[in-house]
């Protein structure tokens, strides 16, 4: 059934643009209800989220200080930031480096964990154990892990380092450039059991138990291959998702980094792009620098997710 | 398959793996190890809180820490309630909404082949990736020209018009077999009762899963509460305990910080549990044979 109806939107091979128009009219009317059932989320997007972003877009190409109305100055904040802001420059290397270890490690790390405690009795005290980090962020996850990596004798870390005779005196973790930006990775990667761990457990929930059969009868023999077979390809609706949630999350790191190392960070060791617009916007009030960053950043995050959009697709699958 | 047998919605194992269980159980002590502190520093005497080497057990527990934070907000400007009211309110009110209207729009998101809903999902995708930081200015803006400033609507509009759970739903109504939509078509189904009948009985680990983000992120928010509202009498709850033990406060007070800390998460522990109990209770293929 699925196919035929496929098959009969495919058919018309290179109509004009007319035809192509009227076609559409036609389809529109045929699905006008579907209009409706967008139209609640289409609405509200529209006001608070569309507007603002196309806003912050034309604001790009301003000096807005916030205080005076924007004045147009063309490509001039891009050009600033690719040929002479010399910080901006670090901050995208550090963004890449952080991006290239935590965006993979995380996905990979968020699919496996799922996987392993779907299959376990104690599900629900696993998921939550996991999920922990993100329920309890801000305040409290800050505390510890200042009292963790502290550069006094009084860090945990510290304290244990000296006490198994490994250190002599307290190492200051988090003002040191060695150290700066792999302890911002570790704690990413701790706290990085989010939305995408949430997403695959029920993805996985959400599998039809036949489809492990039919795979036994048609020659899966291991759970390797049953992963590889299966699962993934089942999955790819919420595997895309999870890649995208990734790309964000791991280009637009900033919090974990200004609460561990401050803002600006010492020598710019852990400073991203996401750091660099947050000096911009609520430190410097430049606005309209601000908004040409976040341009380039939402920019880079695009191109990513087109191409995992592109390798995840599901189309006419189901 | 004539014969409709009790699925089990866990894969089963022949043997339960002991070494998986002792790997994941160690991984899931450190992941869990700031919540567990917060949860006993909540019922630690001020002497054991700054112990040093800290202790990762309570030796006298006591409950001084939630009378203390009883002290701290009887101070407060407006009754302590306040703070609880508007923030059950507003977070119950964005979670029905967002759900709702998030999973309304994913159907035909995924399903549809009416024209520009490509469009549409790829618009919602992309503004994922535009940072808030600039956004929220033109937000301000908007909210103010609606007059919508100091009111709860301001606080429960952008949230619902979040697109994370439009993508979220989409996503996962991706998998309802066409099969099953084309026989209910085929039977006279409305797409009214399409949806309530069969898509939103089939997706429910997906919207259990959606109810637990969208508590979280309004739960939570201390932002929205600190820009949209004037009135003390409007604020939320963590915008509250923020303010009240930020600064010189936290450690003067940590005793009632970590009371307050530990009442504010209680509730999403809670209904996490719960919802995720629903995540796995489902039948999400009854009906395919």
């Amino acid at each position: 059934m699925a196919q035929v109806t496929e098959v009969r939107a495919g058919l018309p091979k290179k109509p004009s643009l007319e035809a192509r128009f009227k076609r559409a009219v036609r389809e529109a009317r045929r699905w006008r209800i579907h209009y409706l059932f967008m139209a609640p989320f289409m609405i509200l997007f529209t006001i608070f989220t569309i507007i603002p972003v196309i806003s912050s877009i034309y604001l790009s190409f301003t000096y807005f200080n916030v205080l005076e109305p924007p004045r147009w100055i063309g490509w001039s904040n891009f050009k600033l930031l690719f040929l002479e802001d010399d910080i901006f420059i670090i901050a995208l290397k550090n963004t890449l480096l952080f991006a290239i270890i935590t965006g993979p490690v995380s996905f990979f790390l968020q699919f496996f964990l799922a996987w392993l405690i779907n299959s376990l009795k104690y599900r629900i005290a696993y998921t939550l154990a996991f999920y922990a980090p993100s329920i309890t962020s801000g305040l409290a996850m800050g505390a510890i892990w200042q009292v963790l990596f502290s550069g006094d004798y009084y860090g945990y870390l510290n304290y244990i380092l000296i006490r198994l005779g490994i250190l002599h005196e307290p190492y200051i973790w988090l003002s040191n450039v060695n150290t700066m930006l792999p302890i911002v990775i570790i704690v990413s990667l701790w706290m990085s059991m989010g939305s995408g761990f949430l997403a695959f457990l029920a993805g996985l929930q959400n599998m039809n138990e036949e489809l492990y059969e039919a795979g036994k009868v048609d020659g899966v023999r291991n759970r390797f291959q049953e992963v590889w077979y299966i699962t993934l390809p089942m999955m790819k609706p919420q595997l895309l998702f999870g890649a995208v949630m990734a790309v964000v999350r791991s280009l637009e790191v900033s919090g974990v980094a200004v609460a561990l190392t401050g803002l600006p960070s010492p020598l710019y060791a852990t400073h991203t792009i996401m750091t660099h617009l947050q000096d911009y916007a609520f430190i410097r009030f430049e606005m309209g620098y601000a908004s040409s960053i976040s341009v380039v950043l939402f920019l880079m995050m695009f191109g990513l997710s087109r191409f995992f959009m592109r390798v995840l697709s599901t189309k006419g699958e189901y | 398959m004539a014969i409709a047998l009790p699925r089990l919605r866990r894969r089963k194992l022949k043997r339960e793996p002991i070494g998986i269980y002792v790997l994941l159980t160690l991984m899931a002590a450190v992941m869990i190890m700031p919540m567990y502190l917060m949860v006993i520093n909540a019922f630690k005497p001020l002497e054991e809180l700054f112990l040093f080497p800290p202790r990762y057990y309570v030796m006298n527990p006591t409950l001084n820490n939630f009378t203390d934070l009883l002290i701290a907000t009887g101070a407060a400007w407006v009754p302590f309630s306040r703070y609880l009211f508007n923030s059950l309110f507003i977070t119950i009110t964005v979670v029905s909404l967002h759900v709702l209207v998030a999973c309304m729009c994913a159907y035909p998101l995924a399903k549809s082949r009416a024209p520009g809903v490509k469009l549409m999902f790829n618009l919602v995708v992309a503004s994922l990736m535009f940072s808030p930081t600039v956004t929220n200015i033109p937000r301000y803006l908007i909210i103010n020209r609606l007059r919508l400033i100091d009111t709860y609507w301001a606080l429960i509009l952008p949230a619902v018009a979040g697109s994370f759970g439009t993508f979220l739903m989409k996503q996962f109504l991706e998998q309802v077999p066409n099969e099953l939509m084309e026989a209910a078509r085929i039977d006279g189904a409305s797409e009214w009762t399409m949806f309530w009948r069969l898509i939103m009985p089939m997706s429910r680990p997906a919207w259990a899963t959606l109810i637990i983000f969208s508590w979280i992120s309004s739960w939570n928010d201390e932002w929205g509460p600190l820009v949209f509202t004037r009135t003390e009498a409007m604020k939320t709850l963590p915008l509250a305990i923020h303010t009240m033990f930020s600064g010189s406060n936290a450690i003067a007070r940590a005793g009632a910080s970590a009371a307050a800390g530990l009442l504010q998460t209680a509730p999403t522990i809670i209904l996490f549990l719960i919802m995720q109990k629903r995540v796995i209770s489902t039948m999400a293929h009854a009906g395919i044979k």
